[in-house]
């Protein structure tokens, strides 16, 4: 299987390689448009903020790249966030594969502390990406910002309030949290992902 | 709801860890590749690596073993230790560090927590405190008074700073830091608990997450750090590395407290 990563300004992209190494399979971390597209699976991963991450994707060709592809592709964290239409960080337009709009974090009280960094549970999961998962599983999460419930909710975690913690549109597959960094469970979501019906 | 963290912490010189366990399943009891895995598959929710050793060799030999710890294992790890400059940041993390610790270089230049945070995020910079209480006042249960002099040291512990700690963390948490790692000196390898009143006093005043350090001898104290201390997360060596406290015991202990941990 040929796995393809995003290279672009992000930080964080040298764990998913690991990760990705560790389920048997060498990925390529590429910005090349022929590399990525003839890829089985198309990883989009990524820690980072959204304005210098979208204009390093346009200047390169690679947002035409991301939303033209066929193949099964995963974002991860600043990855899902720019799959979407909108976000508030810098007040920012992306990739629109997703149509719903990335908001701030509102701390309630004292203890909502942003960004949300640890392990929080992902609930309702309904999606091959979660197979055999139990009622709640612990994942790892770092962000300050995040995507409301929507039509293409596969995952709901509760912080501050209930939001998106995974999506999916047709060959379009996103995470929150980092899967690379979940221990067992994330591990189980990216061969899930690997083994999803291309 | 977002859980409370355990989070062992080794120390490394030579690429080896330094303080003994008696883990009979480890092939190799110093290697912190096998020890960090062992605490994963146990529950640990995060790692800590300190580099102990002082040398430009053992600088290389312990870069060299972040790039394998990184392949090896599937959990966040922070490492710390000898980093003094931007450029230190960067080689750890390009190595893979999820984050890194620095503690004597952020107070002799404050302005490396902000340079930090503007390169490559706030979420990868952690500032560890080493504080003592100098008032000799001592509560009932052994835990000095926030409202004594908290002072900041720097060295490991050998000089004292004109830096007091509310004030110093409060600095560190307003020039971008993503967590604060606070070891109370009165209590570090005492065993009789964490410097809770301090904690409190850090968690309910700081935007950031507080990780207490320093005096874990019972499972007790991790409930009472993060129920009495309000600590976002506990990080604790010997009591793990000597198989004090197992983790998943702990973890479960805890669960029935009534505190959120991943099980």
């Amino acid at each position: 299987m040929k796995v393809a990563i995003v290279k672009y300004n992000a930080g964080n992209i040298g764990s998913v390689e690991n990760a990705v190494r560790r389920l048997g399979i060498e990925p390529v971390v590429t910005d090349d448009a022929e590399l990525i597209g003839s890829a089985d699976r198309v990883i989009f991963p990524g820690q980072g903020e959204a304005r210098s991450t979208m204009a390093y994707l346009k200047a390169h060709g690679l947002d035409q790249v991301i939303v033209g592809l066929k193949q099964p592709v995963l974002g991860i964290c600043i990855g899902m966030q720019l799959l979407c239409r909108h976000s508030e960080e810098y007040d920012t337009d992306c990739l629109g594969v997703f149509d719903v709009d990335v908001k701030r974090f509102v701390p309630k009280v004292h203890e909502d502390k942003v960004p949300q960094m640890g392990w929080n549970t992902i609930e309702g999961t309904k999606s091959p990406l979660f197979k055999d998962f139990g009622e709640r599983e612990f994942v790892y999460f770092i962000h300050s910002f995040y995507v409301p419930m929507c039509d293409w909710t596969i995952a709901t975690t509760n912080y501050i309030q209930p939001y998106s913690s995974a999506l999916h549109k047709g060959n379009f597959y996103a995470t929150q949290f980092h899967p690379e960094k979940s221990g067992m469970v994330g591990e189980r979501i990216l061969k899930n992902f690997m083994e999803l019906r291309g | 709801m977002l859980a409370k963290r355990i989070i062992p912490c080794l120390d490394i010189k030579d690429g080896q860890t330094v303080k003994g366990t008696n883990f009979l399943n480890l092939r190799q009891a110093g290697d912190p590749i096998e020890l960090g895995k062992l605490y994963s598959e146990q529950g640990a929710d995060e790692l800590v690596y300190l580099d102990i050793t002082a040398s430009h060799e053992g600088r290389k030999t312990f870069t060299e073993l972040v790039k394998k710890i990184a392949r090896e294992i599937n959990i966040p790890f922070t490492v710390g230790g000898g980093i003094n400059e931007l450029s230190d940041v960067d080689r750890l993390l390009n190595a893979g560090a999820d984050k890194v610790s620095i503690n004597s270089a952020a107070l002799r230049r404050p302005e490396l927590i902000d340079e930090i945070a503007k390169n490559f995020g706030s979420q990868v910079c952690v500032v560890a405190i080493d504080a003592k209480c100098e008032d000799d006042t001592v509560h009932e249960n052994g835990d000095p008074r926030i409202d004594g002099e908290w002072r900041c040291y720097v060295n490991g512990g050998r000089v004292p700073t004109e830096y007091l700690l509310l004030d110093w963390a409060k600095e560190v948490n307003e020039r971008g830091a993503g967590e604060i790692l606070f070891t109370s000196m009165n209590h570090d390898g005492v065993k009789r608990g964490f410097a809770n009143a301090a904690l409190r006093k850090l968690a309910d005043t700081l935007t950031i997450p507080v990780i207490a350090s320093g005096g874990a001898g019972t499972k007790e104290h991790f409930r009472d750090t993060f129920i009495d201390g309000h600590s976002d997360a506990a990080l604790a060596a010997s009591v793990f590395h000597f198989g004090e406290i197992p983790i998943p015991e702990l973890k479960q202990y805890l669960a029935n407290e009534g505190v959120n941990v991943r099980l």
